[in-house]
């Protein structure tokens, strides 16, 4: 258990407290403020449950006489933290050509933001970039999409909206392998990982594109928004549940959201972030750095 | 890694059994698992606090009566205590817009991105204009995101509405622009839809407030989703904060989110929670009820919308009987039988299901009305005895029932699995939630009956009590039963019926 190795190796956590950023645990002996502090702190940055998990921990480390003084907690936290979180991720890799990444997600996370993002990425990289409209239900979702298509200057294969979004995706997926695009993005639309019917229209379109490009999507990226509470572990869990979800783009975090639901996710699920999303613009995107995540749980705003 | 938090409980009480009130002792554990369940539903830390202490003050000193266990009488007093502070107060009253009188009313939306906005805008309109018979003007004030302007006209064209927009003109000016319009164009009702933004966007933030100066809008929703975690207090505050709120619309409750945001919005800004959104299309939005939140919130399901979507067909007593009925373990092949009838009527029950989180979908989707005239023989050709308890249906029995109806021993077996099904789904609806875990943290009587819960009865009026939303204590589908669900889907998608 991760808490328990951390309580043996404090002492070597003991003095990387991370200087510059603002203390919020007291000095002296830990006491009853500080334990409320920093328990208010994780509750409040969105961990849930596994706020309560390292409330305990922290605890056990002070009944065990490991945690002796007040200023010991976050260094404490930020290593378990950093270590349920592990290294920084591999950004996405562009293997065999065309490579195809499909986006998905719940409504309104960001889908179809991310898309312009990592085009942007991407193309920054040398890569060429196609995308598909498969949101072919949400009103305006293809008009959405072609415009940051117009602004990218990228391909955009599309049809009306109400159209099959498989057919489209093999339409797409057809498309990118005659004209040798190195890289294919899928844009879909919003689903709640309650419906059923639409978890499953999720599923066909991945298979569609398989069969057009062996191996095809290679990437599955799940798209939450970072204010989002205990929710975002029951979508990343269905949604891997129904798709092979690859890894995870964070949006949204350009605000005071701290998006602390991802820890356990990464805990109970493994699923890497890659992403987060700092803003509206194509621009607005970061690599996901777990040193930074942790940092910012522990900034006041 | 984690334990569930059901686990850590359960351990937490172990050794708590066998008490049957309230007392000093075992107050602060009931507590620490009501705040547990709080925070899991994603009610603000401090909000969570605040209720507990209320809850707390109340608790202490409060007679149990002598049958009920402290769990339940714990579970009955959060219940009471967060419908009063979510239901609108006498002051705010029952009418969620003020409408002008003296010119057209303006309804301003604000929210953060992706919450629902131009949707609830274009759902609302719709409800006004069949419901309240207004003739509503939707104005495209977001310029932001892109394609915005498009998707408030599309909606507006698929559901007839007039949508107004200027290119190049910016929100304030689009918004008093439309005002003149619509004094022009005899529409009553200006509705507002904004771009998203955070409230920590200065510059947004300050054009919400140009929007208001130039419009006065009457009534301002914040739109919020269901889904936000801790960070909604922060949010709505800053909203209220630049804009006077006088209404909350919740949206996407078709998830499975407890919805716990709702509540910290109420506690911090005060707003009442008025619609809530329970899907993409414009039909999706409903009037907000407070006890149904607080169920959902405290694990107990959405059971009462369910009852009441069944109402619509079926008249009300009967569906309370019903619903009653299958919680219970008196749930009969007759009631089997009434409630297929129903159905029929109704539409598919996998739509009516999803209104209960957790409940696996494709369950009763196999249901066409072939089957339905084919089950219907099956138990009329059954005998009274044998619908009431099915499990005395032998081979032997089955084969009179199967040449009976017409049909095959296989169709017989079928039918009752299916029936089997549905019964043991009921009673892990009734086990899982916060009530259970309180009753089990308290030992409140083993293998008591909803019947045998009198308390309980008034903690969801018009309904039955104690179905679950919780994810977890939900029987999770086999892989099987999944790929199952997948083929009746496709099936079903080839049959061309797209619902959503
Ligand atoms: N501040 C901020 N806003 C974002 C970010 N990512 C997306 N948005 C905004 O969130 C809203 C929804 O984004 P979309 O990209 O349309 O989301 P989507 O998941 O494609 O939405 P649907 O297709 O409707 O389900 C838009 O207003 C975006 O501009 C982000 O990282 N930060
Ligand atoms: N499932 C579900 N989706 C919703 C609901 N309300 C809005 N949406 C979807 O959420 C996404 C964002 O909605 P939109 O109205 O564009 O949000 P806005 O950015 O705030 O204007 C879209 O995909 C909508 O279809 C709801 O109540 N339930
Ligand atoms: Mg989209
Ligand atoms: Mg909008």
């Amino acid at each position: 258990m991760v808490f328990g190795k951390l309580i043996r190796g404090l002492a070597k956590t003991r003095d990387s407290l991370v200087g510059g950023l603002r203390r919020l645990v007291g000095r002296g002996p830990l006491d009853a403020d500080t334990l409320d502090q920093m328990e208010e702190l994780l509750y409040t940055s969105d961990l849930g449950p596994a706020a309560g998990q390292l409330m305990d921990s922290i605890r056990e480390a002070n009944r065990k006489g490991i945690l002796k003084e007040g200023e010991q907690v976050e260094p404490f936290v930020r290593e378990t933290l950093l270590e349920i979180m592990g290294e920084a991720s591999l950004p996405l890799v562009i293997g065999e050509k065309p490579h195809v990444i499909l986006v998905c997600g719940v409504n309104g996370s960001g889908k179809t933001t991310s898309i312009a993002k990592l085009s942007k990425l991407l193309l920054a990289e040398g890569h060429s970039v196609m995308l598909a409209a498969c949101d072919t239900f949400r009103a305006a979702a293809v008009e959405q999409l072609t415009i940051w298509a117009d602004r990218l200057d990228i391909r955009i294969v599309k049809r009306n909206t109400g159209a099959d979004p498989s057919g489209l995706a093999f339409d797409a997926a057809d498309a990118a392998a005659k004209e040798g695009i190195d890289v294919l993005i899928v844009d879909t639309a919003g689903r709640l990982h309650t419906q059923k019917n639409l978890m499953a229209e999720l599923e066909k379109i991945c298979r569609v594109l398989g069969r057009r490009i062996e191996g095809a999507p290679h990437e599955i990226l799940l798209i939450l928004d970072g204010t989002t509470g205990q929710n975002a572990i029951t979508q990343a869990r269905e949604f891997r549940e129904s798709v092979n979800v690859t890894s995870l783009m964070v949006s949204k975090l350009d605000g005071t959201a701290r998006g602390g639901a991802i820890v356990s996710i990464r805990e109970q699920l493994g699923l890497p972030v890659t992403y987060i999303g700092v803003g509206e613009a194509a621009d607005d995107i970061e690599r996901f750095d777990p040193d930074s995540f942790v940092d910012a749980l522990f900034t006041a705003e | 890694m984690f334990e569930s938090l059901s686990q850590r409980l359960s351990k937490v009480f172990s050794g708590l059994t066998g008490r049957g009130r309230l007392t000093e002792g075992n107050i602060e554990e009931g507590l620490a698992e009501v705040r547990a369940a709080l925070l899991e539903a994603d009610v603000h830390f401090r909000v969570a606090k605040d209720l507990i202490d209320r809850v707390k003050a109340k608790a202490v000193g409060t007679e149990v009566v002598e049958s009920v266990s402290a769990g339940q009488m714990l579970v009955k007093l959060f219940h009471d205590e967060l419908v009063e502070m979510m239901a609108p107060s006498e002051e705010e009253g029952s009418e969620p817009i003020s409408f002008a009188t003296a010119r057209p009313t303006v309804i301003l939306m604000a929210g953060l991105q992706g919450s629902g906005k131009t949707t609830s805008t274009a759902k609302l309109a719709v409800h006004l204009r069949d419901t309240r018979k207004r003739k509503p003007l939707l104005v495209a004030a977001d310029i932001q995101r892109p394609a915005a302007v498009e998707q408030l006209r599309q909606l507006g064209a698929a559901n007839d509405l007039p949508v107004f927009h200027v290119a190049g003109e910016p929100p304030e000016a689009l918004a008093r622009l439309a005002l003149a319009e619509a004094l022009r164009t005899g529409r009553d009702t200006v509705m507002v839809d904004t771009a998203g933004r955070l409230h920590i966007d200065e510059a947004l933030m300050e054009e919400l407030g140009r929007i208001r100066s130039s419009v006065t809008p009457d009534t301002t929703f914040l739109v919020c989703d269901a889904m936000t975690g801790q960070d909604a207090v922060r949010s709505a505050t800053a909203f209220r904060d630049v804009l006077p709120l006088d209404g909350v619309i919740l949206t996407k409750l078709d998830g499975d989110s407890r919805g716990g945001a709702a509540l910290s919005v109420r506690h911090v800004t005060g707003t009442p929670v008025r619609y809530v959104g329970v899907g993409e299309k414009v039909a999706d939005l409903q009037p907000f009820h407070a006890d149904r939140l607080v169920g959902r919130l405290l694990g107990m399901g959405d059971v009462v919308s369910l009852v009441e979507k069944a109402q619509e067909v079926v008249d009300e007593k009967e569906a309370e009987d019903q619903m009653k009925r299958m919680m219970s373990d008196r749930f009969t092949l007759d009631d089997f039988l009434k409630q297929l009838r129903a159905i029929r009527k109704m539409g598919s029950l996998g739509d009516l299901m999803g209104h209960l989180p957790g409940v696996p979908a494709g369950l009763t989707d196999q249901i066409d009305e072939k089957a339905l005239h084919r089950t219907e023989a099956v138990v009329l050709s059954m005998t009274p005895a044998e619908r009431r308890r099915p499990e005395m249906i032998d081979p032997g029995r089955k084969r009179r029932i199967a040449r009976g109806s017409g049909t095959a021993v296989d169709v017989v077996s079928k039918m009752l699995k299916q029936f089997e099904q549905m019964r043991k789904m009921m009673k892990q609806m009734k086990k899982g939630g916060l009530f259970s875990r309180l009753k089990g943290a308290f030992g409140g009587g083993g293998g008591m009956g909803l019947g045998d819960m009198p308390d309980m009865e008034g903690m969801l009026p018009g309904g039955p009590e104690g179905a679950s939303s919780g994810g977890r204590s939900v029987p999770r589908q086999d892989a099987d039963a999944r790929r199952k669900n997948r083929k009746a889907e496709r099936k079903r998608r080839k049959q061309g019926r797209r619902r959503r």
